[in-house]
């Protein structure tokens, strides 16, 4: 029977926090840093908007985004300290990491789930 | 100091070898070699030149000359190559620096210190593991004698089997510049060879070492392994399989502690 | 293994910037803070909309001024390295295949960029309509 490992279900969120900022960030970016307050398309009203964004469905599928794409960031951010600047205390980076994804992910879900 | 002209008019190159000696305090040094600039001359042509012409004490590592034994990995101007398949006009005019393969201990000169790699390949379990004694016809329902594979069997894992162990990617690998517990490209590439193996039933073992964190964990897909790949067994590519499989695997463990079983 | 003492080379800290593959690997790599700061800046605008519509359209200003355009510009340049080097490395690390002819990693990479554009469009339809 396979060892039980935390490693490769993380390795699968980064994965998967992966394909999410490759394929949602974009139109988000483009839309809300750019387009809209930039004045190239006309922001929606603001009725529309607040239907939208705190529908429940928007609110699961967004907190599912964020905290996925957070563990992604994380994970990466995680071994970039590693390999990129030598860091060395591997525990402290690993708990700053994923326990900053852990802190964002929580203010998430209370940001989403306010208007609930 | 002969100018660039003269040079060419002689057809030379400047080769700046990296010299190291264990029985001196000295620190490495890199000593400047003109060899002739021949076209059809590789690396490795010119530092055999030196050794027979110039300066007798040059060691280095090399046999086939030909891309096929591993032996002559050497970092030139910085990249993992085979000297043997460096040709100097692709450097000129130079000069060429030429250094032992980059990741491993210096013994002299341009030879490293490979017991490292050679611990390491065994770990994976490279050769066909079966559960069925030699004896047994019953087992697994095999007969005695000869396993059968067909063609498009032998395309699933032949890539992987092309190593020759060459080490060029661990030199350009800097996770195992950074780390060297970490398992590495050829050796993951191996294991990845004989899971694949239709005669192999093996996959839990190897899974069991390289789902450690010096296992398949360490790899950041950084690809240089598979760019230095003289045989192109993308070591890279191997891996991220690799963790894929164990991924798949750990769920399943996690998921289903008693079913897992396989 | 020999008596003698083997020289041992250290990797120096910036070994990343002395080769162009291993520079834009690091650049690769750090695209994620730029991915954590995009989601802090969604969630600013999620907790905006909550507040009202001053709040929201307050939230479009600040996203406007110099700043923070500016910031966003370089996060942007960021997450479209992300995205060309994750579609690019997929192929390479599946073995996909159709029954038992191998994939085409042109049609990996092209198929990715189809859901890019599917995803973008259905996020701008609720947007808009």
């Amino acid at each position: 029977m396979t060892k039980r490992r935390v490693e490769p279900l993380v390795w699968l969120m980064f994965s998967g926090g992966g394909v999410t900022a490759a394929t949602v960030l974009p139109v988000l970016v483009a839309l809300f840093a750019f387009a809209f307050p930039l004045g190239w398309i006309d922001a929606p009203d603001y009725g529309h908007v607040r239907a939208v964004v705190q529908n429940p469905l928007t609110i699961l599928v967004l907190l599912g985004v964020f905290a996925v794409m957070l563990v992604h960031a994380a994970h990466r951010f995680r071994y970039t300290l590693y390999d990129g600047l030598q860091v060395k205390h591997q525990v402290l980076v690993a708990l700053l990491c994923y326990g900053g994804a852990a802190a964002m992910t929580m203010m998430a879900l209370i940001v989403l789930a306010a208007p609930l | 100091m002969t100018s660039t002209q003269d040079r060419q008019e002689t057809g030379t190159i400047s080769v700046q070898v990296m010299r190291y000696r264990p029985d001196r305090s000295t620190p490495p040094i890199l000593q400047e070699y003109d060899v002739p600039l021949r076209k059809e001359w590789t690396v490795l042509d010119a530092l055999n030149h030196v050794k027979n012409e110039i300066d007798p004490t040059l060691s280095f590592r090399w046999s086939c000359r030909m891309g096929i034994c591993g032996s002559c990995g050497m970092n030139v101007q910085g990249e993992p190559r085979l000297t043997c398949g460096a040709f100097l006009s692709d450097y000129a005019p130079g000069p060429i620096r030429v250094e032992p393969l980059a990741n491993f201990p210096v013994i002299r000169d341009l030879v490293i210190d490979m017991a490292d790699f050679m611990a390491k390949l065994p770990r994976v379990k490279p050769w066909i593991i079966r559960d069925d004694a030699p004896d047994d016809a019953e087992a697994d329902g095999e007969i005695d004698g000869e396993y059968l594979q067909t063609p498009e069997e032998l395309e699933a894992y032949k890539q992987f089997s092309m190593c020759i162990n060459c080490m060029l990617c661990y030199a350009a690998c800097p996770v195992y510049g950074l780390d060297p517990d970490f398992v590495g490209p050829a050796a993951i590439a191996l294991a990845e060879r004989y899971d694949l193996d239709s005669r192999d039933r093996g996959a839990r073992e190897r899974l069991d070492v390289l789902i450690e964190h010096e296992g398949v964990w360490g790899c950041t897909f950084v690809g240089e392994c598979t760019r230095v790949c003289p045989k192109h067994v993308d070591p890279a590519g191997a891996i991220q399989r690799y963790k894929l499989k164990a991924a798949n695997q750990s769920l399943r463990a996690w998921l289903l502690p008693r079913g897992g079983a396989r | 293994m020999t008596a003698l003492p083997t020289y041992h080379r250290r990797m120096p800290t910036f070994w990343w910037l002395r080769k162009r593959t291993y520079f834009v690997f690091v650049m690769r790599e750090l695209s994620s803070i730029f991915i954590a700061w995009f989601v802090l800046f969604l969630l600013l605008f999620v907790k905006a909309v909550g507040r009202g519509e001053t709040a929201y359209h307050d939230f479009l200003d600040w996203a406007a001024s110099p700043v923070v355009v500016a910031l966003n510009v370089v996060a942007a340049v960021f997450l479209v390295v992300h995205t060309i080097t994750w579609f690019n490395l997929t192929p390479q690390a599946m073995d996909l295949r159709v029954g038992r002819r191998p994939v085409p990693a042109a049609a990996v990479i092209a198929a990715q960029y189809a859901g890019l554009l599917v995803v973008s469009a259905v996020v701008w339809w609720l947007v808009r309509s």
